[in-house]
């Protein structure tokens, strides 16, 4: 990579140095110098255009081969198959109207590159061609609008279907909270008013509530797979938003309302981390990481493969470093987790 | 000012008073003057600073947590030992996107060539109102040197990013950035924006009442149409910042609570009930997206002027043109949700939103389809403008086609605030927009500056490294972003899953800097030129347009004599007879001055 990089300098400066050199080379010849291109002008930048279409194919492809790796792994979440084939299709159509109309552009500009006596066809509209490039763009976007919408509607709505495992996320500067309904799978009433850190209240349960006895607050976020989950979302203090690319879940946290998304995990942490591409993505980075260490830097300890929850609006100070982590794991494995952590009411008891 | 000129000039309307220096270069209120203080002040300072911003996070990015002496020098206290804080780097973040946003690209780009270009190219002696133009102006300044001071009150500027959504905005407890340098931040934008309504009504009463004779909405040159319009959307949305930045002052120093409701911060409950920071999104965005309008609309004008010349043919599709300015504009109005898609907005109103903003490529392809096709069997003069020229399409389509994936709510959900969205408007509406800009400066220097010419082989360096620099810089970052890398990251260390894309990270700091270094040289071509530029010939790039028939040196009232009337539209370029010959023999361009010639056909464009 770091020769890659050097090899991308070295180039950049030789153009530069080549064309440092044409106006040196210019500058001397013509003493009268207008500031108007030239035929010779013309030419060079003419085969510059030509030259820099290449570049165009070249970095896209070279992304392409380069950071195809470092992309997100195959969806974990039910809605998450669609979300990704209409991506990619989108893209297709992205790529090829990129790789037609860039060709065009400055292949024109190379091959119509200015000379002296040569005559531009007046050439001032055709209703045809107009007509076609607007119809077709008109008929393509239609398909994407609909198919969109479509998937959209469906992502977005949430419902009590299911039997939904509700939980709430709580966002406040810089961590989450997860609170689930517990037996009763109802969370109980709550408000930033009813705050009382020395009680250990910290998420502001309204205690008179019959359904916030059995809430169960944890700081790291569990899901049976397989399951709905409903997401309830809060913020105490400033926007957040809720981040989870792997299940292509996003949704903002506002204070004074509650936010909804809803999704269901379809593969465990474990069966995650046997997923090749994930395979190989812990052993590029604990290579790198092995390298830090080596270096003696910090934060290099060898990494395993966990999904992640992100803060991804902005929110201050440590917005960079706002993350619970999710673990998807069996039912069993859920209800035993589940069972382990203390209720709300034990909490405050504990408290007391 | 010519004695001929109180004579001929009947149209002109009486400047007799004498010009002081004081009146003349500071206090001026001739557009071609004011024109100049909005290039050096909005586009040389503000994009000085602005580019210097970027460059320090991006150093930032690259390479965490290292000390830099750079930072040490440029940050003080804010890089103990050289390392960068964490408040300052979203400090940065947010003063770059509002001095480029609103500074460079909509003051700079839009004020500049208004100025410069609305009287020229329709033939009037200056703008409707010479006072408002200097006050919207000065007006303009004093915003830029308040958003400047921010930058050093004790707590830090602005940073709660450039949409400053509250809560953050408006808590000083939330972040130290959220206080005076929030207050200063509000103000100057205030100020900013009465300077922009006082310039863009000026802009549209000039276009609508004093084009010269035979100068109808129809022959004028995209150029004016792309101002007009673009003054149009402001007056339309920039009211609305306005009542989002009044309303949240009042939330900051009053107590209301517009944007704020049930609050716990740093160990208390706050009064506030009963506001939604969504109200806050809706307003900031009813400006924010016309606002990526009023920054493109203007360079696509350029562009198609520019590109017009240097081709030697006409603008293909000139009413389409027209017409896609007008659909943008319109469009640009209704499609502000699409940055709220996950804000927890009614998701049904995600849907129409989705709707109209895909409607919106439409005339966006339109328009890139007709430069290519102007470009299609031309004699394609490779001047730096052109050359620009071409690259605002290649960006333009580039950055705008990922627009399809942003602007699908459904695709949003998982790129929404990544840098996949950095990398999508950077190349639509920044590195576009400044394409435009550099494409104007290249091409109406000698207007600015007395027919002096920039030196085109520094602008071939320029355009050149710029050109690779930027696809350097944002054609990886998509990838960034669909990797799933938030933007705002002050690092991305905390995340072992992003690890292997600190080499990315660093390929396109490198691009950032080589880029940049390119930009000095476009600042030494600009001021050598000023003051060592060759004069060219009257009209040197061989253009239509009535502002080459203007004489080089700058009088007041533009023309000398009687102002020219104009005959035809402004793209008669390579137009010939039947038998194929040149209307004007020799020359392949007719100026708008020119009658129509005997068995000349006008074609209705």
């Amino acid at each position: 990579m770091t020769a890659l990089l050097t090899l991308t300098v070295l180039v950049l400066v030789a153009i530069a140095i080549w064309q440092m050199t044409k106006i040196f080379e210019l500058s001397q010849l013509k003493a009268e110098e207008t500031g108007v291109a030239t035929d010779k002008d013309n030419k060079y930048n003419g085969y510059l255009m030509f030259a820099f279409l290449i570049f165009i194919y070249g970095i896209t492809i070279f992304s392409f081969a380069k950071y195809s790796k470092v992309l997100l792994p195959e969806a974990s979440s039910a809605h998450g198959g669609g979300y990704d084939e209409l991506m990619w299709v989108s893209f297709a159509i992205i790529f090829v109207v990129q790789t037609i109309t860039q060709a065009l552009l400055h292949y024109f500009a190379y091959k119509y590159r200015g000379e002296k006596g040569k005559k531009a066809l007046f050439f001032a509209d055709n209703d045809r061609l107009e007509f076609i490039w607007t119809i077709i763009p008109v008929i393509v976007l239609a398909g994407l609008i609909l198919w969109g919408l479509y998937t959209w509607t469906n992502i977005m709505d949430v419902n009590d279907e299911d039997d939904p495992l509700i939980v709430e996320l709580y966002a406040q500067q810089f961590n989450w909270t997860a609170r689930y309904g517990g037996e009763d799978n109802v969370l109980g009433d709550a408000s930033v008013r009813l705050i009382d850190i020395d009680r250990a209240n910290v998420l502001g349960l309204d205690e008179s509530d019959p359904n916030s006895a059995d809430d169960i607050l944890v700081k790291e976020l569990h899901l049976p797979v397989g399951r709905k989950v409903n997401f309830m979302m809060r913020s105490q203090d400033v926007l957040h938003s809720a981040y989870m690319p792997h299940f292509r879940a996003q949704m903002n946290c506002v204070p004074g309302m509650i936010t909804q998304f809803s999704f269901t995990p379809t593969i465990t942490t474990e069966e995650m981390r046997r997923n090749p591409d994930v395979v190989d993505k812990v052993k590029r980075t604990n290579t790198l990481r092995a390298k830090w260490a080596a270096e003696g830097k910090p934060n290099s300890d060898p990494w395993e493969f966990d999904y992640v929850l992100l803060c991804n609006k902005i929110c201050g100070k440590s917005h960079y470093n706002m993350q619970m982590k999710i673990i998807v794991e069996t039912e069993e494995e859920y209800n035993k987790w589940i069972a382990e952590q203390a209720t709300f009411k034990e909490t405050l008891a504990s408290v007391e | 000012m010519s004695a001929t000129g109180h004579e001929h000039g009947h149209e002109d309307h009486g400047h007799h008073h004498k010009e002081t220096f004081i009146t003349k270069y500071i206090f001026s209120q001739d557009h071609k003057m004011i024109a100049k203080q909005y290039l050096i002040t909005g586009v040389l300072i503000m994009g000085f600073i602005g580019i210097a911003m970027s460059l320090l996070f991006r150093m930032q990015l690259a390479w965490p947590g290292e000390s830099f002496s750079v930072f040490e020098g440029l940050l003080g206290k804010w890089a103990p030992d050289g390392v960068m804080d964490a408040d300052i780097y979203l400090g940065l973040v947010t003063m770059h996107g509002t001095i480029m946003v609103f500074f460079v690209l909509t003051a700079g780009l839009s004020g500049t060539f208004s100025n410069l270009l609305i009287p020229l190219q329709i033939g009037a002696r200056d703008m409707a109102s010479g006072f408002l133009n200097m006050l919207s102006f000065w007006m303009f300044f004093l915003s830029a040197v308040i958003m400047v001071i921010s930058l050093f009150v004790e707590a830090g500027p602005a940073a709660a990013g450039w949409t400053i959504y509250p809560p953050l905005s408006a808590l000083p407890m939330a972040q130290a950035g959220s206080g005076a340098g929030m207050t200063l931040w509000l103000v100057s934008m205030a100020i900013f924006i009465a300077s922009s309504l006082l310039g863009s009504l000026n802009y549209i009463v000039t276009v609508l009442n004093l084009r010269t004779k035979g100068m109808s909405m129809t022959r004028l040159p995209l150029t004016i149409w792309a101002f007009f319009v673009t003054a149009v959307i402001g007056v339309i949305s920039f009211p609305v910042l306005l009542s989002a930045a009044l309303l949240l002052i009042m939330d900051r120093s009053f107590g209301t609570s517009f944007f704020l409701s049930d609050i716990f911060i740093q160990g208390e409950v706050l009064h506030y009930q009963g506001g939604s920071p969504v109200l806050f999104e809706h307003l900031f965005w009813f400006l924010g997206h016309p606002e990526v309008y009023i920054v493109i609309l203007p360079a696509m004008g350029l562009v198609s002027e520019v590109m017009a010349v240097n081709a030697r043919k006409p603008i293909f599709g000139y009413r389409a043109m027209i017409a896609s300015i007008l659909a943008i504009a319109f469009l640009s109005t209704i499609v502000w949700g699409h940055h709220m898609f996950i804000s927890g907005m009614n998701p049904f109103l995600g849907s129409v939103f989705t709707f109209t903003t895909l409607l919106i490529a439409i005339p966006s392809a339109v328009k890139a389809f007709n430069w290519i096709t102007t470009l299609w069997k031309g004699n394609l003069q490779l001047n730096p403008g052109m050359l620009f020229s071409i690259g605002m399409v290649s960006t333009f389509i580039t950055g705008g086609l990922t627009g399809i994936i942003l602007g699908d709510s459904a695709l949003d959900i998982n790129v929404h605030d990544t840098y996949f969205v950095v990398a999508h408007f950077h190349l639509v509406m920044g590195i576009s927009a400044l394409y435009g800009l550099f494409a104007g400066v290249y091409h109406w220097f000698p207007k600015l500056f007395q027919g002096r010419m920039m030196n085109k082989n520094l602008g071939y360096v320029h355009f050149w490294i710029t050109a690779i620099g930027s696809y350097g810089i944002f054609f990886p970052m998509h990838f960034v972003g669909m990797a799933g890398v938030p933007r705002r990251y002050y690092e991305n260390t905390a995340f072992p899953m992003f690890d292997e894309l600190t080499n990315v990270q660093v390929l396109m700091t490198v691009f950032a800097i080589i880029t940049a270094g390119a930009q000095l040289v476009f600042a030494f071509n600009f001021v050598y030129s000023i003051y060592y530029g060759k004069r060219g010939s009257l009209n040197p790039w061989k253009a239509t347009t009535l502002e080459w028939t203007a004489p080089q040196e700058h009088i007041h009232g533009n023309w000398p004599g009687a102002i020219p009337h104009v005959h035809r539209w402004a793209y008669d370029y390579s137009k010939t007879y039947e038998n194929g010959e040149y209307i004007i023999a020799g020359q392949d361009f007719v100026p708008q001055t020119i009658p129509l010639q005997d068995n000349e056909e006008e074609l209705n464009h």
